[in-house]
């Protein structure tokens, strides 16, 4: 059995008790048929429940989480997944198995992934910088300057990343030395919006890769209002938001659509999307009537209108708009969605077996076309706050800036929970901020800023691997690599 | 992957059930005529409702050709007609044979079919050129010759993407892959002044990212599309730090990559127009054509191609007549990525001859939907890919004498057929069973 479920089935059960209390006396009956069922199928079907119910989420990462259940849930989930459990041994110091399980929760493997792509980051700014590479020619004569001329490489690199991300020391007062960190939200902003789209996806089983696409159409259904409708701001403003979310959430619902009613792959349909967005959106920039700024000969937007901008929160002297308190609130929302409402229920149970969801009584197909709907006015919210929020003066088919796949990243290191995608977020728009700060500041390209990402992302798809790296015992008490179990009696039942 | 669950609804006894009901009765698909009467309706609004007047020439041969032919002069408006009216009696055919369903023996309907398709897609498209590039000629040896060349790394990609994807591992990492050829070949055909130790080299660059890509996928058992997808920025990611800190500073020993240029084959090269089209190339594209071969060879004639693909549908039955799944899904794939890298020493040693940013520009993603749209056949996936180079070459043609439809939706036509193909309406794309599911002993 594969203990990531543990994690998942007290959650689930604890939300059964709620909802059996609130729920009719007649519906309690069929409530637990389908979760019964549901989670029965789960046990069955690892692979399938492992892939949907957090992509990247490692096995032993939620085990502690579990443990931290109440006595009452744990004793339930138990019976369930007594099997695959590791039980430490009878001789072992209580202490040796609680520091094991605190290295091997989430938070530190997180903070270990980081540790060592920032460390591979480290070397890749030393190899390339040029005096690390002329003292390495008299090494043997000097290997202080060697170590010096590293040392000045990586940590120049990474304070200027610091400082271009967080807080300058550079500057005399509070108010402009804080500036870097309000840029860091700006930059995370439309990544959290993104992230939250392919994360939703995610946790129905999905994988929207069409970050791109949905931006890109959003932007411009956003842009379009902002620039050609004059209206009075509180009328304004949420008009143009909301035509962004729309044509975001049609983008994606044709590929939930298509998905449902034809069992088109949604990776396929989602990356050919992504080009016919973007073809579709230059043609509209270069054409005089649809998008093209009037008398124009750039493929450009006119600027948004005033009232379409999404005003500063902190003053003019900060690029931070208004647009990270709606990013908080859908965070908040799709928490709630996912977590405290039956249609987040429904997505689950998609995501963690959908032949068990089907056989339970939920619509699959129906709801691949709605997730994908909310999904892609996920995604569009973040082509709406770059438009509305970044860069106002005008829309050209950059402006998703990455942000589609980048959004990919950030839904992983989030774990695809919304609270985690918010901090992994604000992570990569640190990056981002700080890596424009390094190249201007120490001439390391921001390229590096991808590298470090991605390779965090990669070490926190696999636990084991850093495991190995940082000789960690896995919670089973086994120092080797431990392998994912399957509950083999259940397959084959 | 959790997706490819998805329609597994249908168990195997239903499944056996379906396959008896289609052994007995032939299910009626309006699949083909529905195309077919789409693309006459467009017709008949492009050639009779918005014609356009004048001559355009169809050039067969250039000036300096051995064998020439003389250049085809037909009226636009004319061809257009004749043209429309050949197309509503082809859909005509078909309707007619997809109505006979059950009455005519199924292997001549399927031949009338396929016929009455290929025949439809010639004539549209001569009408097509006819219209588009009224006043001017067409060059057919050009377009072709353009079609061979976008196709070539696409066709490398879509080889990859076959054999990792028959021995069960998703391969989004093809844009990594194709990347990573390009920039080592760049890199070490400069150093060393060599285009074949640069080939070499992109074939050990797209090696090292499939075994990251295996290593993940097979040992750690990380979802199969997400390491593709971060192994895709993280290649980009790396080669464009490299690039800028690297390659830039001495571009004159570092990225100045020697060309390999097109070698004619005596004789061969001499056929009028497939002549130069195909027999004109550099090594690199015939390599591409011994590579199709064998690829196709190998997968349907040989052990090694049905150990890949029995890994691929059912490695449990694989495992339990002795093959080691984990072994063969690690090699195969990691010679999936050194096809792969061969591509993309294409933009590099042949195109351009240097490397740049980002140069591969989803490349490889164009491949991956050459291989589903080619059904994960190495053939149909070759055909598919030069479909897509058509496509984009003839965007470049059109761009060139100003045509009447926008250069984007042009660009647009390869991404709208490839979602016509996957859902459905070319036929069911169904892949590998067990691709992009991770095999767990025991």
């Amino acid at each position: 059995m594969n203990p990531e479920n543990e994690a998942e089935q007290p959650a689930t059960r604890a939300e059964r008790r709620r909802q059996e209390a609130e729920s009719a006396e007649a519906h309690q009956h069929h409530v637990e048929e389908v979760e019964e069922a549901i989670l029965a199928a789960t046990e069955t079907e690892p692979v399938a429940s492992e892939a949907a119910s957090a992509p990247v989420a490692s096995a032993p990462v939620a085990a502690p989480a579990a443990k931290a259940a109440t006595k009452a849930q744990q004793k339930a989930a138990a019976k369930a997944v007594a099997e695959g459990e590791a039980k430490p041994s009878a001789d072992e110091p209580a202490t040796n198995r609680v520091l094991r399980e605190i290295m091997n929760g989430p938070i530190v493997l997180t903070i270990l992934a980081v540790l060592v792509s920032f460390i591979i980051g480290g070397i890749l700014i030393a190899l390339t910088n040029s005096e690390v590479q002329e003292t390495a020619g008299y090494f043997f004569a000097q290997p202080g300057d060697f170590f010096g001329a590293v040392w000045n490489a990586v940590s120049g690199a990474y304070s200027s990343l610091f400082q271009g991300a967080i807080y300058n020391f550079g500057r005399d007062d509070f108010a402009s030395g804080i500036r870097p960190l309000t840029d860091t939200l700006t930059y995370a902003t439309p990544l959290i919006a993104a992230g939250l789209g392919v994360g939703l996806a995610f946790r129905v089983g999905l994988f929207n890769i069409g970050g791109r696409g949905q931006m890109l159409v959003a932007a411009a259904a956003a842009g379009w209002v902002g620039f050609s409708f004059p209206m009075p701001m509180w009328i304004h403003l949420p008009v143009a938001i909301l035509a962004g979310l729309a044509a975001g959430a049609i983008w994606g619902g044709i590929v939930g659509f298509l998905k449902a009613r034809t069992g088109a792959h949604e990776v396929i349909l989602t990356i050919m999307l992504n080009y016919i967005a973007f073809y579709l959106i230059s043609f509209m920039l270069r054409t005089q009537g649809l998008l093209q700024a009037p008398g124009s000969v750039n493929p450009k937007s006119p600027p948004m209108l005033e009232t379409a901008v999404l005003p500063a929160i902190l003053g003019p002297n900060y690029k931070l708009h208004a647009g990270f308190i709606i990013v908080v609130l859908a965070t908040a929302g799709v928490w709630w969605l996912l977590n405290r409402s039956s249609t987040g229920f429904r997505f689950r149970a998609v995501g963690t077996n959908p032949n068990a969801a089907l056989v339970a009584g939920v619509n699959v197909k129906s709801t691949y076309m709605w997730a994908m709907a909310l999904a892609g006015g996920l995604v569009g919210l973040a082509g709406v706050m770059q438009i509305l929020g970044t860069t106002p003066d005008g829309m050209t088919s950059g402006i998703d800036a990455g942000i589609g796949f980048d959004a990919i990243t950030v839904a992983l290191l989030g774990r695809s929970r919304p609270w985690g995608i918010f901090a992994a977020g604000i992570l990569f728009g640190a990056f981002k901020a700080g890596g424009f700060a390094m190249q201007a500041a120490e001439g390391v390209s921001v390229d590096i800023v991808g590298v470090v990402q991605s390779l965090i992302v990669l070490f926190i798809a696999a636990p084991p691997l850093i495991r190995a790296i940082f000789f960690i015992p896995s919670a089973d008490g086994k120092l080797k690599r431990r392998p994912l179990r399957r509950n083999s009696k259940a397959v084959s039942a | 992957m959790s997706a490819h669950n998805n329609n597994g609804v249908v168990t195997p006894a239903a499944d056996a059930a379906i396959s008896e009901v289609l052994e007995k009765k032939e299910l009626r698909s309006w699949k083909a005529a529905i195309a077919l009467g789409v693309f006459s309706l467009v017709s008949i609004l492009l050639f009779l409702v918005f014609p356009r007047h004048g001559e355009t020439g169809f050039r067969w041969s250039n000036k300096d050709d051995l064998i020439s032919l003389p250049t085809w002069n037909t009226d636009a408006a004319l061809t257009g007609q004749v043209v429309t009216v050949l197309l509503i009696i082809l859909t005509a055919v078909v309707v007619w044979a997809t109505l006979k369903t059950g009455t005519l023996i199924p292997r001549t309907r399927r031949i009338i079919v396929t016929a009455a398709v290929i025949v439809f897609a010639v004539a549209f498209m001569v009408a097509f050129l006819a219209w588009a590039m009224v006043g001017n000629n067409v060059p057919v040896t050009g377009l072709l010759l353009g079609t061979v060349s976008l196709s070539v790394p696409l066709i490398f990609g879509a080889m990859g993407g076959v054999i990792s994807e028959r021995v069960g591992v998703v391969n989004v990492a093809i844009e990594g892959q194709l990347l990573a050829g390009a920039f080592c070949s760049a890199m070490v055909a400069s150093l060393t002044g060599s285009p074949w130790v640069g080939l070499l080299a992109a074939m050990v660059a797209g090696v090292l990212v499939s075994f990251v890509l295996a290593a993940f996928a097979i040992k750690y058992l990380v979802d199969q599309v997400i390491v593709g997808v971060v192994l895709n920025v993280l290649v980009t990611g790396l080669t464009s730090f490299l690039y800028s800190s690297v390659l830039t500073k001495d571009a004159a020993t570092l990225n100045t990559a020697p060309r390999l240029s097109p070698v004619a084959i005596p004789g061969l090269s001499e056929i009028p127009v497939i002549g130069p089209v195909l027999f004109n190339q550099s090594a690199l594209v015939y390599v591409m054509y011994i590579v199709v071969a064998l690829v196709f060879l190998g997968l349907f004639k040989t052990r090694w191609g049905l150990r890949l693909r029995a890994v691929g549908e059912h490695p449990k039955a694989a495992d339990t007549v002795g093959i080691n799944v984990a072994r063969t899904r690690f090699w195969n794939v990691s010679l999936a990525g050194a096809i792969a890298g061969l591509g993309g020493a294409y933009f590099t040693l042949v195109s351009v001859g240097s490397f740049q940013k980002e140069m591969v520009a989803g490349a490889g993603f164009i491949a991956l939907a050459a291989v589903i749209f080619g059904r994960w056949d190495p053939i149909r996936a070759t055909l598919a890919a030069l479909l897509f180079g058509f496509a984009s070459n003839l965007q470049n043609v059109l761009a060139a004498v100003g045509s009447p439809v926008p250069s984007e939706f042009m660009l647009m036509l390869p991404y709208v057929v490839t979602i016509l193909a996957v859902a459905g309406l070319v036929g069911q794309s169904v892949g590998p069973a067990a691709s992009g599911k991770p095999y767990i002993k025991g």
